[in-house]
């Protein structure tokens, strides 16, 4: 593994009770890179994401990830109805490095607090964290993964659902992250925000393709992927995927 | 007001009662918060044919409890690994045929009378032993989850990332399904096989009804199941009800009062009066 290389993953495949759910998964990430998954819904990005964060070993292949991981998943419905405020998520992030009869004590809780500034959200730490907009509670998680100190960090569709400025403070966030050295892996459906990312890594069941967006997100690719054929709506530019058993009556 | 306390089996009553609510109040919360309110009721009823036969043999229940609250969740595990039978389908199946069981031993020549305070309890009379145990329960339950709070905390809001936070998701319901266990083998002596589950589920759900932290949760919690005590024995005093029973009918009413106060805060507020689940920004 080269210097300054986070993650690389040789021929990886990773699935439940013995069965690979990915397969043929090869990529290598490195400090201050960002990696856009993409693949439809069941493709694998967050059996990938689980594989990552060391809860599904390899079946076959290879995976080295050599630093801490931070998940930033989509909020469960259970978790709006929890009784706990930003501060106390973005605490819990301190429970790795304390023993286990240990709460997040005054000192876990300042860096919490730290975190949440730095994630913009200081003056919302007490509020109850189900009743924080969708984009509030990802900066939330965010600030859980950096009192965790994760130098990795993995987030889940974190764009789903977000109004654009919410999305774009998000973004902005995730920029400053890589900026200071972080790697960051984002499960997305989101073209646009896959093209902006370092590296693509197309996926749906088995690995489609990866590397630079220039080199990977072209048409037969997508259609690979997403298992359908790729169309240009009429008068916008924009193109929409065909699901596979389309037919013209 | 003061009437009933001058009876020494009231004294006892409501000192069994104070120790169970501590203990079930604080301990309902993570029920609630974990979802496993069908595990205590499971749990509960699954434990009959011990507290059956340990009543049959003159022996403490705790030692009939005990012993079928083991043999039950041996079982489910068994009969979870079934292909096609979900988990809840082998509780299901487990807990029939436990209590089944139970109620053919109750029922059968050998049986002592008054088994029939095994499955409505028998609050108004505990012993030193009963008493005891109901200490020992307040102090291990209260330690337990004191020691194990910021774990229990960090796996029920997010169970998938519990692990990589070093929460160990699966070892600390562990550690709550054998504090449930333990204290349903308690609380069952005061509070019989078909009404244990109200003390751990219903103060908690009371609880979270009026406050949007953990901490003050289980305060309320444990003041609920406290108070619903009190409520219940001088019930059963007045009226000559069944002391469990009357325990229980207080904490449902204590449930049912909380909805109302539980909307105060928005009628109070004219920025609470958004939907559930809107979300701003």
């Amino acid at each position: 593994m080269q210097a300054g290389t986070l993650i690389e993953a040789r021929e990886l495949a990773a699935g439940y009770d013995g069965r690979p759910a990915i397969s043929g998964v090869s990529f290598a990430l490195r400090r201050g890179e960002t990696l856009a998954l993409l693949g439809p819904n069941g493709g694998g990005k967050t059996t990938l994401l689980r594989a990552l964060l060391g809860e599904l070993a390899p079946l076959t292949g290879e995976l080295e990830v050599r630093a801490r991981c931070g998940i930033v998943p989509q909020t469960e419905r259970s978790q709006l109805d929890y009784p706990v405020s930003a501060l106390d998520v973005a605490a819990m992030g301190a429970l790795s490095r304390l023993p286990w009869w240990r709460r997040p004590g005054r000192r876990e809780r300042s860096d919490a607090t730290e975190a949440l500034e730095r994630v913009g959200l200081r003056d919302l730490a007490g509020e109850t964290f189900g009743k924080l907009s969708g984009g509030q509670r990802q900066r939330v998680l965010i600030a859980r993964s950096l009192v965790q100190d994760a130098q990795i960090l993995l987030l889940d569709e974190p764009f789903s659902g977000l109004d654009r400025p919410s999305s774009e403070l998000l973004e902005a966030l995730i920029g400053a992250m890589t900026d200071e050295g972080r790697a960051v892996v984002i499960a997305t459906h989101d073209l646009e925000q896959a093209r902006r990312s370092d590296q693509v890594l197309c996926l749906n069941r088995r690995q489609v393709a990866a590397g630079p967006p220039e080199q990977t997100l072209d048409v037969p690719v997508l259609e690979a992927t997403y298992g359908g054929t790729i169309v240009e709506l009429p008068g916008s530019g924009a193109r929409a995927i065909l699901p596979p058993h389309h037919h013209d009556h | 007001m003061l009437e009933p306390l001058q009876d020494e089996f009231m004294r006892r009553a409501i000192a069994e009662m104070t120790l169970i609510g501590i203990a079930g109040g604080a301990l309902g919360c993570w029920v609630v918060l974990y979802r496993l309110s069908y595990a205590a009721e499971s749990l509960a009823h699954s434990i009959f044919p011990g507290l059956v036969l340990a009543a049959i043999a003159g022996a403490p229940l705790l030692l009939g409890g005990a012993p079928a609250i083991v043999v039950a969740a041996l079982a489910i595990a068994i009969v979870a690994r079934v292909p096609g039978l979900s988990r809840e389908v082998a509780v299901g199946v487990v807990v029939t045929t436990m209590f089944g069981l139970g109620v053919l031993l109750a029922l059968s020549p050998g049986s002592p009378p008054g088994v029939q305070e095994l499955l409505f309890g028998d609050i108004l009379g505990p012993s030193n032993g009963d008493i005891a145990a109901a200490a020992a329960l307040a102090l291990v339950v209260g330690l337990s989850l004191l020691l194990l709070h910021g774990r229990l905390l960090a796996g029920g809001f997010d169970r998938g990332a519990a692990r990589s936070l070093g929460a160990r998701p699966a070892g600390t319901e562990a550690a709550l399904l054998v504090l449930l266990a333990l204290a349903i083998v308690v609380a069952v002596q005061g509070l019989g096989n078909l009404l244990v589950v109200a003390v751990f589920v219903g103060p908690a759900a009371t609880a979270r009804q009026l406050s949007e932290r953990i901490g003050p949760m289980i305060g309320i919690a444990i003041a609920t199941a406290v108070l619903a005590g009190f409520a219940g024995l001088y019930l059963s005093y007045y009226a000559g009800t069944a002391g469990g029973a009357s325990v229980a009918l207080a904490i449902v009413a204590l449930y049912l009062l909380s909805l109302p106060a539980s909307r105060l805060p928005a009628l109070l507020n004219d920025e609470e009066h958004l939907p559930a689940g809107t979300t701003i920004g």
